[in-house]
């Protein structure tokens, strides 16, 4: 008798008997099916009550009302806000995927953050909000010391509102004019529109929705120009009421896909066509006789379009036959409501004033200026009131000295704002250096053009600050961050809503506490102003952002507080415009680039698949993009047959772009959609901020294309650069 | 020792390990493993539903009420115990822990759902308590009458409550709530239907409640 390995056979299959018997396979195997349909390493979204909060969404400039659906405090999804009178109920890509950029957590600067490693390398150290406040307190405080208190500036998404006024009052009370906006098509009408009524400051909007003939040259109706949930709505309208769309593009964008009529016409020669159509409708007399009859100078401007733009005169240039010029150009003027539109791509960049010019006095000639469905000149909204306050002869010496970027003095004494000097000033040292830089919603570092001169004018400034909420390119080559909520965390009007024509007010406000050891700019700003000085102090008797906001909007608060806008749908623009069509008009700059060595022209191009301009792309919105825009991390440039021919370029290919201002290596995308010579790169790709699903994928456009100056109003007047490309 | 005497011992050998092998597993499936697989939790705040029933008005719903969007709200939300308790009532270790360390921080107060179902399972109370008129009891048992809340077991396999398999581990269930398998739902559906079917094998039924 001994153990040996029968018994333990024996034991085993007396145990296989027993465990049968045992609830303990049965239930195991219960619960396999029941671990393996949920995953522990699966979130499961937590449950609560529905709720939902209205809010105004600014991630751009289109000032929609949202919705926020939450569950419990919890924000679940961004609606479009039905009562809100910009975007009726809908919603754009960006909006909807806009809790990305709440809840990214790797793209969030979490705290406030001081440099320690070299400017750009990422390397930060968290310091508290007494910290970070008295750190600027200090370093401001030292400039003003050395009575250098126009040597600080600031570059700022907008200069409306309650938190931009604010910045805007610290530094004319700190003794800086170098507030600088970033800039819009909209600046460059602006100066169009001083040039013709006298009007300053004003605020171009069109009424689309009651036109029933949009003349576009290059506008992205449908990419992400103006309102674009705003755009896309009026352009169903004008479908439904049988309206024309007439698209002047070099490149068959989804505008020029939706549109009646497709001018494909040779970039940078829109403004001749404008003028080319302005001679056809003098021509044939068809312009609005009461219109031209109070203004002046329209038989000089007869002279001038007639000698230098008769449609024959101009086909070639143009690349648009005399008789399309004229048949267009008659079929708008004889419409009812007709209004041309311009403010290339999704309206980022001024454009020259020939340009805006052109589309003005399309408009003048058809007698739309302030009438339905056409061109009407708004003003800013005035709820801003503040006290005067008085400044101690620190700020009053700083204010004395010109901006930095050469505007609103001597040859530019019209133009508000001119961003795209201001590299080109640090760098030259133009009358004085730039001692310390505050960026707020604005990411020069990546939208502006020539990326590697702004890197170095930023290398050259001492002191760089930035509120992003976001680790983008300009936070990452900041000394100093002081993070602001990101717009569901906090409370903020937004006067305006791009191209819109009625007054509108949207109050943004928190749907969800901070998420992150964040501040609010105004609170930041008035923290700092009450330290500085007294003088300084005193010019912001507020004890947080929130009074502030609350003191200025006053009467109107209860009811932004309910319904997240208020409107006047009723408002007309005064009928009466003291109009002057110009006689003579300079032309604007040539792109820069040989064209001998430059063989093609680069455009950009935008797309409302993918946001271009402070705030990356959210990855939701990015994995919409097709991948003849961007293959694997590979941007794709767009050429036509032709030129892929001529270059001996294959199709998804990679290829070695090159312009005056840099190089990169692209794919090529072979689409009889964009004419011969022309390259259309997508624009909004290409960070080297914020996290890996941001990053690194493509290149960034701005880096390859400069600017130009406006020869008149001295704003960026490029659309394209000249370049080459080879296989690689 | 004889060829066969020595075959008999072997056999009895084999005999007492079989039998060892059966009687130590029937002893770990039936008694070792339901302890090893539950893990036991107290709740973070003693809880006793008698007491409560009796001052509310309007029984269960009083405090597990429909919201106006008929979605169910489940366990509380602080908010509501605060409507009461919002100073300490009465001088129990309990209350002064409840109001010390969830009112008075505003801390949601973690509590362990005896009854939730994993996540693939959907299921509606409006469908079934407003319009299929079901109690409360059927599904969750006299819960609203007992005086103290017993420990929750947490299955460590799954993270599912054990009241979902039911205490007995055999699964042998005597009263309506003593288990909420889907077997339990098909069992009531066919008695209240009086089909000898259950929605559960109609067309596309298995997305009535795993979406």
């Amino acid at each position: 008798m001994k153990i040996d390995r029968r018994s333990f056979l024996a034991f085993g299959v007396g145990g296989a008997v027993g465990t049968a018997i045992t609830p303990l396979p049965w239930k195991l195997m219960d619960d396999s099916s029941i671990w393996s349909q949920n995953w522990p390493w699966t979130p499961v979204p937590l449950d609560g009550a529905i709720n939902y909060q209205p809010s105004v969404c600014t991630l751009c400039k289109g000032g929609c009302g949202i919705n926020v659906r939450k569950i419990d405090d919890r924000p679940v999804k961004i609606e479009g806000l039905k009562a809100n009178p910009i975007n009726k109920g809908g919603i754009c890509l960006l909006g909807l995927s806009g809790l990305q950029l709440l809840y990214g957590e790797d793209n969030r600067v979490k705290s406030p953050l001081k440099r320690v490693g070299k400017r750009g390398s990422g390397k930060f150290k968290k310091i508290s909000w007494q910290q970070a406040i008295t750190e600027m307190v200090e370093k401001l405080g030292a400039i003003r010391l050395k009575a250098q208190s126009h040597t600080l500036a600031c570059i700022s998404e907008t200069e409306l509102g309650t938190t931009a006024s604010l910045i805007g009052r610290f530094m004319t009370a700190f003794g800086s004019k170098n507030y600088i906006r970033t800039p819009s098509f909209l600046d460059s009408l602006e100066a169009a529109i001083l040039k013709t009524t006298g009007t300053s400051a004003a605020q171009v909007a069109f009424d689309f929705e009651n036109s029933d003939y949009i003349l576009s040259f290059g506008s992205g109706l449908l990419e992400g120009w103006g309102s674009p949930v705003r755009m896309f709505m009026a352009n169903s309208a004008l479908e439904d009421k049988k309206g024309t769309l007439a698209q002047a593009e070099p490149r068959l964008s989804n505008t020029a896909a939706k549109a009646d009529k497709w001018l494909p016409v040779n970039p940078g020669t829109e403004a001749d066509l404008a003028f080319s159509m302005c001679a056809v409708i003098i021509q044939k007399a068809l312009y609005n006789t009461n219109f031209t009859a109070a203004a002046t100078g329209l038989e000089g401007f007869k002279s001038f379009v007639t000698a230098n733009y008769a449609p024959e005169k101009i086909a070639k240039s143009t690349g648009i036959k005399a008789e399309v010029i004229t048949r267009i150009a008659t079929s708008f003027a004889k419409a009812k409501n007709p209004v041309a539109v311009c403010g290339k791509g999704s309206g980022d960049t001024p454009g020259s004033l020939k340009e805006s010019l052109a589309i003005v006095c399309l408009n003048a000639l058809v007698g739309n200026i302030n009438k339905k469905g056409g061109l009407w000149l708004t003003s800013e909204p005035d709820y801003i009131k503040w006290p005067e306050f008085i400044n101690d002869d620190a700020s009053t010496a700083g204010l004395q000295k010109n901006r930095i970027d050469s505007a609103q003095s001597g040859k530019y004494k019209d133009t508000r704002f001119l961003l795209n000097n201001f590299a080109d000033a640090v760098l030259d040292d133009y009358e004085y250096p730039v001692n310390a830089l505050m960026v707020y919603r604005a990411n020069p570092m990546y939208t502006m053009p020539d990326s590697e001169k702004v890197k170095k004018a930023f290398e050259k400034i001492p002191f760089v600050m930035s509120f992003s909420s976001y680790m983008d390119e300009t936070a990452l080559y900041s000394d100093l961050i002081l993070p602001d909520h990101v717009f569901l965390e906090r409370y903020e009007d937004i006067p305006f809503a791009s191209g819109y024509t009625k007054p509108y007010i949207g109050l943004a406000r928190p749907v969800v506490d901070p998420l992150f050891d964040t501040m609010n700019t105004g609170d930041v700003i008035i923290q700092i102003a009450k330290r500085i000085s007294n003088s300084i102090a005193g010019a912001f008797p507020w004890k947080d952002y929130e009074t502030c906001l609350k003191e200025t909007l006053g009467s109107m608060w209860a009811q932004l507080e309910s319904q997240g806008f208020m409107t006047d749908q009723s408002y007309t623009p005064p009928s009466t415009v003291n109009f002057t069509f110009p006689d003579k008009i300079a032309d604007a700059p040539a792109i820069e680039g040989d064209r001998g060595k430059y063989l093609l022209t680069l455009v950009p191009v935008d797309s409302i698949r993918i946001n271009c301009g402070y705030i990356a792309n959210p990855p939701f919105a990015t994995k919409t993009v097709d991948d003849t825009v961007l293959f694997e991390n590979d941007i794709l440039v767009e050429i036509n047959p032709a030129t892929a021919k001529s270059l001996g370029l294959r199709d998804r290919k990679k290829a070695v772009l090159e312009t005056p201002k840099g190089k990169a290596s692209v794919r090529v995308f072979i689409t009889d959609g964009i004419m011969p010579g022309v390259v259309g790169m997508p624009k909004g790709l290409g960070h080297f901020g914020y996290d890996s699903y941001i990053a690194d994928k493509g290149v960034n456009v701005n880096a390859l294309i400069g600017s130009l100056e406006d020869p008149e109003t001295g704003l960026d007047a490029a659309w394209g650069i000249r370049a080459k490309l080879s296989p690689a | 020792m004889s060829d066969s005497d020595e075959k008999n011992g072997q056999s009895g050998i084999i005999t007492l390990f079989f039998i060892l092998g059966f009687i130590g597993s029937l002893l770990l499936g039936w008694i070792i493993f339901p302890e090893l697989l539950y893990s036991k939790k107290e709740q973070p705040v003693a809880f006793n539903h008698a007491l409560h029933n009796e001052e509310v008005a309007n029984g269960c719903e009083s405090c597990h009420f429909f919201r106006e969007d008929g979605t169910f709200s489940g366990v509380p939300k602080l908010a509501q115990c605060v409507e009461c308790h919002e100073e300490p009532i009465g001088v129990s270790e309990a209350e002064l822990t409840f109001v010390t360390d969830y009112v008075a921080k505003g801390r949601e107060v973690p509590w362990l759902i005896y009854s939730k179902q994993p996540d693939m399972v959907f299921f509606s109370h409006a469908a079934h308590v407003k319009m299929g008129k079901q109690d409360c009891v059927t599904c969750h048992g006299h819960i609203g009458e007992s005086t103290s809340l017993k420990p929750y077991e947490e299955n460590r396999f799954t993270g599912v409550s054990r009241d979902i398999w039911g205490g007995n581990i055999a699964g042998i269930s005597m009263d309506s709530w003593d288990s909420m398998k889907m077997s339990d739902c098909d069992k009531c559906h066919k008695e209240l239907t009086g089909r000898q079917t259950s929605v559960q094998t109609q067309r596309d039924a298995c997305f009535v409640c795993h979406k």
